[in-house]
């Protein structure tokens, strides 16, 4: 059957723009409320009260209790905080060493190039989650080595986009002209080349950041990670599993479900950026 | 000063020679023209000369000093299509400034207007770019003008306006001119002697 006009014309309700929108205030939300009850949460509440064990969700404790009497409403809110600040600091470590790794490879000549692809080659042949135990097992675990384990794990892929794209620009024929025109290569790199990638690095940057976060929870849950007595979502999630078979789902039900809340809406927003941004997709 | 290139010459990778022997002398003020069918080679050989491509074989010299790849190089080329040669991440007045800072009077020669500065290339014209980048090129510094098909996709009226301002500069400073062109009446029109490549 043919299609009516109107009916072609018909707009979906919430076109591209409106979605984004929708899915900043959403993450805009989620991060307001991690930080101000990082701030102002008390942390009374999370301290062992035996009377109120395993209750479930009410008014009271919107996320029930645990096996503890711990409100899981605010244990999960301070596990979000500590997940999203590991997130922030492992994603920009990342980015930068993506940044300087692509833009050496792309300038400093054959060498550079040859063995700067072949880390990144290395890297990317491993699945992330191996080598990131692997790191923050070696750095004795804790804070720093889960840290410094994201950092180190998560900047292949982008490297390999900014290394290409300095390559594109290098071969411009205005990065040539202003060569010749006596600039130097710092002044290059930092006029021309610079301005040419950063929207891909904060596109990388948007998409990396939920990537470490569930990397993080992961070996966190995997107890690998953060120590027990942080209150970080993988913690809260692996300790849950013990008491889940005694029906109390509100224990892993809620922390997870942020998690998943959290994470899908900075996949969606870098992923409307870079539809945004890149002109290669911008007719999608 | 004297540019000269001595048995240049050039191919990619291990093709075919694009060409061999080519040699080519200008003295300052003298306006040299280059012509020949296409694919021949003329804009590598251009870029050779500008310094953008190093020769396989031959020698590119200066008063017969090889020409140091540091600071500012005293040939410079205008390329062909000017909306590759002007980054389109800047302002128009930041690409002009990036040799040199024109005045005014150069500014009213080339018909470039003040409002257009503060403009991104994509609103401008081909036309309008290309009088940016051939005043870019124009540097203090500049010795040797190299015109690969410089006003080519410009109309007639603009194509007299820019060359009219090139020739008087020429003439101010004594500088030599390489122009490459597929048009003969242009050719003929400028130059003191041509040189076929084939």
């Amino acid at each position: 059957m043919l299609s009516t006009p109107e009916e072609k014309n018909k707009q979906p309700l919430l076109n591209q723009r409106r979605r984004m929108l929708l899915t900043i205030v959403i993450a805009l939300l989620f991060l307001l409320s991690v930080v101000l009850g990082g701030l102002f949460l008390d942390e009374g509440r999370i301290a062992t009260n035996l009377n109120e064990r395993n209750v479930p969700p009410s008014f009271d404790h919107l996320f029930g209790t645990d096996w503890l009497g711990r409100d899981m409403f605010t244990r999960t809110i301070m596990g979000l905080s500590l997940s999203i600040g590991v997130g922030l600091l492992g994603a920009t470590g990342s980015a930068l060493i993506a940044l300087v790794l692509g833009m050496t490879a792309a300038s400093m000549g054959r060498v550079a190039d040859r063995v700067i692809s072949w880390i990144i080659d290395l890297f990317l042949s491993v699945p992330h989650l191996v080598t990131l135990i692997l790191i923050a097992f070696t750095l004795g675990g804790g804070f720093k080595g889960i840290v410094i384990g994201l950092m180190l794990t998560h900047w292949p892929s982008l490297a390999r986009v900014v290394r290409a794209e300095v390559l594109q620009v290098r071969s411009a024929e205005y990065v040539q002209m202003s060569k010749q025109m006596g600039k130097p290569r710092w002044w290059i790199a930092l006029h021309h080349i610079l301005p040419h990638i950063s929207p891909q690095i904060l596109i990388g940057f948007m998409l990396l950041f939920p990537h470490v976060i569930l990397h993080e929870a992961a070996v966190t849950f995997l107890g690998l990670g953060l120590s027990p007595h942080e209150p970080a979502i993988g913690i809260i999630l692996s300790e849950s599993m013990k008491y889940l078979s005694s029906g109390m789902w509100w224990l892993a039900f809620f922390p997870g479900l942020c998690l998943l809340i959290v994470v899908r809406t900075f996949d969606q927003i870098g992923e409307y950026l870079r539809t945004l941004i890149d002109p290669t997709r911008a007719h999608e | 000063m004297q540019l000269e290139a001595r048995d240049i010459g050039f191919r990619y990778g291990n093709g075919a020679w694009l060409f061999r022997g080519v040699n080519l002398t200008v003295k300052p003020g003298e306006i040299v023209g280059i012509v020949g069918p296409s694919g021949q080679g003329k804009t590598t050989f251009a870029r050779i000369l500008a310094g953008f491509e190093e020769p396989i074989e031959g020698t590119v010299t200066l008063d017969g000093f090889s020409v140091q790849n540091k600071g500012y190089y005293p040939v410079q080329l205008v390329f062909q299509h000017p909306e590759k040669a002007i980054n389109p991440r800047w302002k128009m007045h930041k690409s002009l400034h990036e040799g040199w800072k024109p005045d005014q009077a150069l500014l009213d020669t080339f018909g470039i207007e003040r409002e257009w500065l503060t403009r991104w290339p994509g609103e401008l014209s081909g036309g309008e770019l290309q009088r940016f980048c051939v005043l870019r090129a124009l540097g203090p510094e500049t010795r040797f003008l190299i015109a690969d098909e410089m006003t080519t996709m410009l109309d007639a009226i603009t194509q007299a306006q820019i060359w009219h301002a090139v020739l008087e500069i020429s003439r101010k400073r004594n500088m030599g001119i390489v122009v490459i062109s597929h048009e003969a009446k242009l050719i003929e029109r400028l130059c003191d002697r041509v040189i076929e490549l084939v």
